[in-house]
């Protein structure tokens, strides 16, 4: 370093300290004047101001953002709700107070001092809610006594109401008080305690955008806490509205259909994956969560066996049975183990090693080759298909279709089903894959697993030409004045890996499902409209040949389960659905005319005509008979 | 080795500030705690406040054995034991009032960002004994103390508390002016300094982020919460007028109006009971006590010794300073208690080991190096 810095000396010292005292000096000065400036000069305005204790806060919640189908009918909004508050400063004697009120609104004393507990150490001068969304009666009572009632006010809240009750419940979601977790963490910056955020389906998913942000009021009041003066107002702002690729009607209409079943229908549009209807039966009301919901209601729903809180069409796995032979004639078709004039021969089973493994048709097809197998699913052609393309081929065709992985819809607890592969069992049981389980994955059945969601897409990209969508829910968000915040547009996540030529194939089977002479699902054809689809029936009880069941009489939860997927027009498809009807025992009777249903009034055709002749019907199939 | 002329020497004086002040602080605390909470927990904080004050008191007496120029050679050790308990917060801390600054050991709840201060302190004092000259430093002698100084911080501010990180910066820069730099070290500091604000502004926050620092800056944006609290503080100091609404009597107080009225705004319930007076005695007591500190570091023959009193006091002017500040708003709302009187275990604890040191170094200033 330099050789002539000055070691500091006490006179530098000396120096330096000076300066710091002279800082000292200087604040604290300046903090006297101050003190004698509020307490001396604004004393006199202060002590008046805190003898009668007269600034509070009210807050003034923002309303959330509403939700529109894709026709701007309105499917969520706010309504307003009369919340009773007490502030425990302007109410004295508080107990008193309180005992006339509930006798008032006829409502328990213990009740009400329970609120003002369970607020604890809440300032006196804030108001604590006594009680949520009163009636109309109770309000006007209250009212009318309100010079009796000193501290109480009524505030008018914006609350959430579900307009069409039940309707789109899975989808939309809905809301539930935060918790203190959530209030301690960084989430939620704008939400207090008591506030309401979504808890479930879109109203979780797009909190950030629903939810305003709070504003409020510093006011003076008088002795009985009656507001005589507004000293600052924070206006709140409203959430961001949602514009939804729904359509109403057209999810109306799928769960009149699904009444009295449970099961799911999933419609997306396969030019750009909106999700036109998602319904999920049994429902529940979205209504009885607002507020708290109450604890019988919510241990009925939790104990109701047909599950209303589950999305069946994200969070439901099934067999996808023969709706997967799609998937199985397109590995075999791009594998080139098959070509479309490869024929096999169905006497009505298939031998493989010691096990005869049986076709729904018992009579047999005869020589089929690949359309007209997926026509009239033909179970013996895709055990030998399946047998030929292997597992872990056939697993690699379904996973770059999208199944075995999430859609990559926005909703919370999607299942991604299950796929499975030889290495994935050997994880999974320790066990080497046996050859005869892959004619069972062949025709859907086995360990596989699919969301009817997951069905919706891959059935879309077959009729689309093989374009793979991400499943999109919400299409726009807007401010409440209309500008536009946020555009979703459509976006392909994917291609099915499939040729255009086999794509054909695919879609000429898919077709004479419907339209052949043959077609499992031929009765529900429709006039104006060629529809392309796949029935199934997934077993759910596995029974031994030989064993025979009047389905009728079986337990319900014993009989097989329903598919139907499909797309139409099957030349320019603008509609693609899937159907699950759990325990519905035939994709051909009970799934595809729900189906077909939508589709006319999706696409405003006449009324079906009912065909006269009964189509063979296909029972679920897909466990092995030992041979003596 | 305990000679007698240590005990001769013995600041009887700056002890009995100390005392008077904590005196004050206790009665203080009494009307706060009072009000707010019911008949039991008038007593579990009061008690709880007494005994950390008796523990502070046993800690500062008893590190008087202990000559301070011992810091010097322990500095690095002390620094780093006090970074690694802020790092250990992110490991096992406890969240409260929305940020992680607790550390939990055995039955003690402490903030390791409190004592980070003093060992800031005593680090920066060690550096600067050596390097310290009358012409001011250049930037080679800074990079350093700039290290020591920023790992805390940042530290500190993630956890997040803007308030004491600031502090920390703003006793690290006392220290650094008074022990003088060159000039256009100072400037160019400053323009830096100046520069890298609107960068950080427009590229490096997210809106909340600024949002809360305008709030920050200007409690009135905010006038449901920081603004609301100000404005019943301000009500609380100027109804207390010149003599005071009298001991347990205030009306804010008892009321509850104050948010964190026994520990960052209990100087409105001063203000509020014991009016103009009142205040005036205890800034004067915090005056003399500030000039005691320099005087003990003009006084010590040590250069070590010295800076590190300077430290401690400029540490106990800026608390002093930012929260009666804020109390009336003069200054942003942040949390820093004001020394001995606000409640808090942490902050009684450290200035008590700060005001140890003094009275160490006060004891010993004809040591030379």
């Amino acid at each position: 370093m330099r050789g002539l810095n000055k070691k500091p000396d006490r006179e530098w010292i000396k120096q330096r300290l000076m300066l710091a005292s002279l800082c000292i000096v200087m604040v604290f000065a300046m903090l006297l004047l101050r003190l004698v400036y509020l307490q001396l000069i604004k004393g006199e305005e202060y002590r008046r101001l805190s003898e009668t204790n007269c600034v509070r806060l009210k807050s003034i919640k923002s309303s959330r953002g509403v939700i529109y189908d894709r026709n701007q009918m309105l499917l969520v909004d706010n309504r307003p709700a009369f919340d009773l508050n007490i502030v425990l400063e302007d109410a004295h004697p508080v107990e008193e107070t309180v005992e006339r009120l509930a006798a008032l609104i006829d409502v328990s004393k213990q009740e009400l001092m329970e609120s003002i507990r369970k607020e604890g150490d809440a300032a006196f001068y804030k108001p604590v809610t006594l009680k949520r969304d009163i009636s109309r009666d109770q309000l006007a009572i209250v009212e009318a006594h309100k010079f009796d009632l000193p501290g109480i006010h009524i505030d008018i809240e914006p609350t959430r109401h579900y307009i069409h009750e039940k309707t789109a419940a899975h989808l939309l979601g809905y809301l539930g008080e935060i918790n203190r977790n959530e209030l301690e963490s960084d989430r939620y910056p704008n939400v207090r305690s008591g506030d309401s955020i979504g808890r479930y389906g879109i109203e979780k998913s797009f909190e950030p955008f629903l939810q305003g942000k709070r504003g409020g009021r510093q006011v003076e009041v008088d002795v009985n806490g009656r507001v005589i003066k507004v000293l600052k107002t924070v206006e709140p702002v409203s959430g961001n509205d949602l514009h939804l690729a729904l359509d109403l009607e057209l999810q109306k209409a799928a769960e009149q259909l699904l009444l009295g079943n449970d099961g799911a229908v999933v419609a997306i549009d396969p030019s750009n994956g909106d999700v036109l209807v998602m319904a999920s039966t049994p429902s529940f009301d979205q209504n009885d969560f607002i507020g708290g919901i109450s604890n019988k209601k919510w241990k009925a729903l939790m104990a109701d066996p047909g599950k209303p809180m589950t999305n069946k069409a994200i969070q439901a796995e099934y067999p996808p049975a023969s709706t997967y032979k799609v998937l199985t004639a397109m590995a075999a078709l791009e594998e080139r183990v098959i070509d479309r004039r490869t024929t096999s021969f169905c006497p009505g089973y298939y031998t493989f090693g010691k096990r005869r493994y049986q076709c729904w048709n018992k009579h047999g097809h005869g020589e089929i080759n690949v359309v007209d197998a997926i026509a009239q699913s033909c179970d013996v052609f895709f055990y030998q298909a399946g047998e030929k393309t292997g597992v872990d081929a056939l697993a690699q065709y379904a996973t770059g279709s999208g199944f075995g992985r999430s859609t990559q819809i926005k909703l919370d607890h999607e299942r991604r089903g299950l796929i499975p592969t030889s290495s994935w069992k050997k994880k999974r049981y320790k066990e080497a894959w046996q050859a005869g389980e892959t004619l069972s994955i062949s025709i859907g059945q086995g360990f596989n697993l699919v969301t009817p969601l997951q069905m919706a897409v891959f059935i879309a990209a077959v009729g689309n030409g093989g374009t793979l969508y991400r499943p999109r829910i919400v299409t726009s968000i807007e401010e409440s004045n209309g500008n536009i915040v946020k555009s979703v547009e459509p976006e392909i996540i994917g291609g099915l890996p499939a040729s255009k030529e086999t794509l054909a194939l695919l879609q000429k089977g898919l077709l004479k499902v419907v339209h052949g002479e043959r077609g499992t699902a031929r009765r529900i054809q429709v006039k104006g409209v060629n529809i392309a689809g796949k029935t199934g029936t997934a077993q759910v009880f596995s029974r031994k040949a030989g064993e025979k069941f009047d389905n009728e009489k079986l337990i319900r939860t014993l009989r097989d389960h329903a598919w139907f997927v499909c797309y139409a027009p099957a030349e320019a498809p603008t509609i693609a659905i899937s159907v699950i009807i759990e325990h519905g025992e035939h994709g051909s009777s009970t799934a595809a005319p729900i189906a077909s249903a939508l589709i006319q009034k999706y696409l405003k055709l006449e009324p079906p005509v009912e065909p006269t002749v009964e189509p063979p019907m296909e029972p679920a199939l897909g466990t092995s008979v030992e041979t003596q | 080795m305990f000679d007698r002329r240590l005990i001769e020497n013995f600041d009887w004086g700056f002890l009995i500030v100390i005392l008077l002040i904590c005196s004050a602080g206790l009665v203080i605390l009494y009307s706060a705690v009072s009000a707010g909470y019911d008949g039991q927990g008038v007593h579990y904080l009061f008690k709880k406040q007494g005994m950390w004050m008796g523990a502070g008191f046993t800690i500062m007496m008893a590190s008087l054995v202990i000559d301070f120029r011992e810091l010097d050679k322990l500095n690095l050790l002390i620094y780093t034991i006090c970074v690694g308990l802020l790092v250990a917060i992110y490991l096992f801390g406890q969240v409260g009032g929305g940020s992680r600054r607790w550390l939990v050991i055995g039955f003690v709840r402490m903030q390791p960002s409190e004592l980070m201060k003093i060992a800031l302190v005593i680090s920066l004092a060690s550096v600067y004994s050596t390097s310290a000259c009358q012409e001011g430093l250049g930037f080679r002698n800074l990079i350093k103390p700039a290290i020591l100084c920023l790992i805390p911080f940042g530290l500190i501010v993630n956890q997040p508390d803007l308030g004491t990180g600031l502090l920390l910066l703003l006793i690290a820069g006392s220290i650094t002016v008074f022990v003088k730099v060159e000039k256009k070290v100072f400037f160019t500091l400053t323009a830096l300094g100046l520069s890298i604000v609107p960068l950080v502004w427009f590229v490096g926050l997210k809106a909340y982020q600024k949002d809360r620092i305008l709030t920050f800056l200007d409690p009135d944006r905010d006038p449901l919460g920081a603004g609301y609290h100000i404005i019943q503080s301000k009500i609380a100091i100027g109804s207390g007028m010149l003599t005071g609404k009298g001991f347990l009597k205030g009306t804010q107080n008892a009321l509850s109006f104050l948010p964190e009225q026994h520990t960052d705004f209990i100087l409105s319930v001063l203000a509020e009971e014991w009016g103009l007076a009142g205040c005036s005695l205890l800034l004067i007591l915090y005056f003399i006590l500030l000039f005691w500190g320099l005087n003990i570091a003009y006084s010590c023959r040590n250069m070590f010794g010295s800076i590190l009193a300077f430290g401690i006091t400029a540490m106990i002017f800026w608390q002093i300073f930012i929260n009666v500040g804020m109390v009336m708003g003069l200054m942003p709302v942040v949390g820093v208690p004001l020394p001995l009187v606000s409640y808090g275990g942490s902050s009684v604890v450290t200035n008590m080991v700060g005001f140890g040191i003094l009275l160490n170094i006060s004891m010993r200033k004809f040591t030379t190096n």
